[in-house]
């Protein structure tokens, strides 16, 4: 019955957030803006009409509307099969520390992979397909040329559609957590605290940075390739290689340094660190180091520690910003690795002799 | 009539050895229909896209309505509405929707763009269709509405990259009383760029010939074509018949010949197959036609022979073969 309820209040939800949220977003990200228009020469209007028309786009567009069908789909089961074990899930090996929310959001019951898991699998997907298609798709229609003939600035089209894309998976991710949130309030009937509620925004906005590294990256590929179906292929298989085959080939190159039993410590201080540095090339490693460290307030190192670090330790959680000092390396890479991508297509766009449709 | 709305100096452009444009001098006074005529691949649309700061100088000078469009883009941009070459729209959004973005795009205020879209929709014949979506339009709509497109900015100069291109007759022969109409109206400058010599001929006040990146020839069609066929500036074709039931014998056809020979301007007789071939200076077909009937053949037929773009890129190669 509960259960039921909160199905339609979800559902309501869903169709609210999709026609408000948009215009509410809209005033909150150019409130700014417009009172800069006085001052600077740049031409905000056209930019605003360009971000608006991106994202009532991406808002139309079948592909979003299935994708954040799935995702919160997936999310809302996890959360239910969680909910179902009478909380079981929740409370089990919370050792000693009471962040029943947080549980929310990293366990689940075995069946179904957590939230965050999902999150981390879907969300370069849900990344990739807002932008695969950004500027290929305009030069194939024949609008870009159109469009570039206009009087605006050749990279506020860029810049629009990067910012469009941020928007729309901000108010996805911010939509998720929260009804997830909410229907944790509902089942388990205690307010998080308010820790709990920051570590869930801190990392609400922290994977909003690694889907937009994924949607910079796909736009990137659209950028430099004229077909979308070779940018999409090529995002797909970033993702895939990063995923799946990058941890095979870590895996072989640290067999390959295994220490024995019996060797010094330094070697196997040497092996460790290789270990982390192997896994730390890649976006989705270092988002999961992020993921882990702000979900679960218990995590005190993301790489290797020494026994004389750890000794005299306290076993007890983390405060929010200790946990925020451990991620911010992992945080500052995703983060130069967003910018690099944006710099790489802003270089290839800006050269680009733009004809009509070639 | 003296201020110039486009001014080209010297503009090369290069795609590593191959020379796209090579030092064109251009200039286009305001409220002229100018036409740039070429074949395909023959640098036009490179030297639009300059003329826009689309794509990066090589060497020389564009200047639009005085300002530097290779330095300042954004302000060219702002009096330029180009229509691209195979122009395209988004096609999920209707007509008016189309051109109401660009108009924001032009940073034109909400009501005003409004009232000037559909004035402009209005214009072009597009009202009925004007919120039904750009994917149900024909070729010919598309091409109605990119010019619509083109006039929501309010420009002074509008440039057109083949845009007849792919419409049927009427359509080409609608589209280009539209602009020619609208040009003469607004006091646009038009810069029209086609290979078709016909559809230039009917719209455009001065025609330049580009060929290979190269300016061959400029200047007011009649001045060209007297330029270009300085001999013989008019040709007309003949198709005669022997009558059956003859009132009077024929004048032998030498006789003919002879005589068309002696009317005034003319410069050469070739006589064929069942007609004859007449180069003049002036059009004689009114003399030749009675000279026809009264020496007591039947006229088949009597037409102009028009020179097309082809007789033009002869000519020209034959005098660059000849020097």
């Amino acid at each position: 019955m509960k259960n039921k309820v909160l199905r339609t209040g979800i559902s309501k939800l869903n169709a609210l957030t999709m026609s408000d949220w948009t215009s509410n977003l809209h005033s909150l990200v150019f409130r700014d803006e417009d009172a800069g228009a006085s001052k600077g020469d740049f031409p905000w209007g056209p930019f605003k009409a360009m971000v608006q028309k991106e994202i009532s786009d991406h808002f139309r567009n079948w592909r979003f509307i299935i994708l954040f069908a799935i995702i919160s789909m997936a999310c809302m089961g996890t959360l239910f099969a969680t909910l179902a074990d009478g909380m079981k899930a929740i409370v089990v090996d919370s050792s000693g520390n009471s962040f029943f929310f947080l549980n929310l959001f990293t366990k689940s019951n075995g069946t179904l992979p957590p939230f965050f898991g999902f999150v981390g699998f879907l969300g370069p997907l849900f990344g990739i397909s807002l932008g695969f298609d950004a500027i290929s798709s305009e030069q194939q229609r024949g609008t870009l040329s159109r469009i570039m003939a206009q009087p605006v600035p050749r990279d506020s089209i860029l810049n629009a559609k990067f910012l469009a894309g941020i928007i729309v998976i901000s108010v996805m991710f911010f939509t998720l957590s929260f009804l997830v949130l909410g229907s944790g309030l509902i089942a388990i009937g205690i307010p998080p605290t308010a820790e709990e509620f920051m570590r869930i925004m801190v990392y609400t906005v922290l994977s909003i940075v690694y889907v937009s590294f994924w949607l910079n990256l796909a736009i990137l590929f659209s950028v430099r390739f004229k077909q979308s179906a070779t940018s999409a292929l090529l995002g797909i298989a970033v993702w895939l290689f990063c995923t799946i085959f990058y941890p095979l080939l870590a895996n072989m190159i640290i067999k390959a340094y295994e220490p024995s039993k019996f060797a010094s410590p330094k070697a196997i201080y040497f092996y460790e660190k290789l270990k982390f540095y192997l896994g730390q090339i890649m976006p989705n490693e270092l988002f999961d180091g992020i993921t882990s460290a702000i979900l679960v307030p218990s995590v005190r190192s993301l790489g290797p520690l020494s026994m004389e670090q750890l000794q005299g330790a306290i076993p007890s959680s983390l405060p929010l910003g200790q946990s925020i000092m451990l991620v911010w390396p992992q945080f500052t890479g995703l983060l130069a690795l967003t910018l690099l991508c944006f710099l790489l297509s802003y270089m290839v766009f800006m050269k680009r002799e733009i004809r009509s449709r070639g | 009539m003296a201020e110039k709305s486009i001014d080209i100096k010297g503009l090369t452009k290069k795609y590593g050895e191959h020379i796209a444009v090579n030092n064109l001098n251009l200039t286009i006074e305001k409220g002229e229909i100018f036409g740039l005529l070429g074949p395909n691949g023959a640098g036009k649309s490179t030297t639009i896209l300059m003329i826009l700061g689309l794509t990066e100088v090589d060497s020389g000078s564009v200047n639009v309505c005085g300002i530097d469009s290779s330095r300042y883009p954004l302000e060219v941009k702002r009096k330029v509405g180009y229509l691209p070459e195979d122009v395209g729209f988004y096609n999920d959004y209707t007509g008016l929707q189309n051109l109401m973005y660009v108009a924001r795009l032009n940073d034109i205020p909400q009501e005003e763009a409004k009232k000037a879209a559909l004035e402009i929709l209005q214009e072009v014949g597009l009202e009925d269709v004007k919120d039904s979506k750009v994917a149900s339009y024909s070729r010919g709509m598309r091409q109605r509405l990119g010019l619509a497109d083109v006039l929501i900015k309010n420009p002074e100069v509008i440039i057109l990259d083949e845009p007849t291109l792919g419409l049927d007759p009427e359509g080409v022969k609608k589209f280009l009383q539209l602009i020619v109409r609208l040009s003469r109206k607004k006091g646009i400058t038009v810069l029209f760029s086609s290979h078709h010599l016909h559809q230039i001929q009917q719209v455009c006040d001065r025609v330049g010939i580009f060929v290979k990146g190269k300016m061959l020839a400029e200047g007011k069609i009649s001045s060209l074509a007297q330029q270009l066929f300085s001999k013989n500036a008019f040709t007309l074709e003949g198709g005669i018949s022997t009558l059956t039931e003859d009132v009077e014998p024929p004048l032998p056809l030498k006789e003919m010949v002879q005589k068309m020979k002696a009317i005034p301007e003319v410069a050469n007789v070739e006589l064929g197959d069942n007609g004859f071939v007449v180069e003049s200076n002036k059009d004689v077909s009114a003399d030749l036609s009675r000279l026809v009937v009264k020496s007591g053949y039947g006229l088949n037929f009597l037409r102009k022979k028009e020179y097309g773009l082809d007789d033009i890129y002869y000519q020209y190669f034959q005098e660059d073969k000849n020097r």
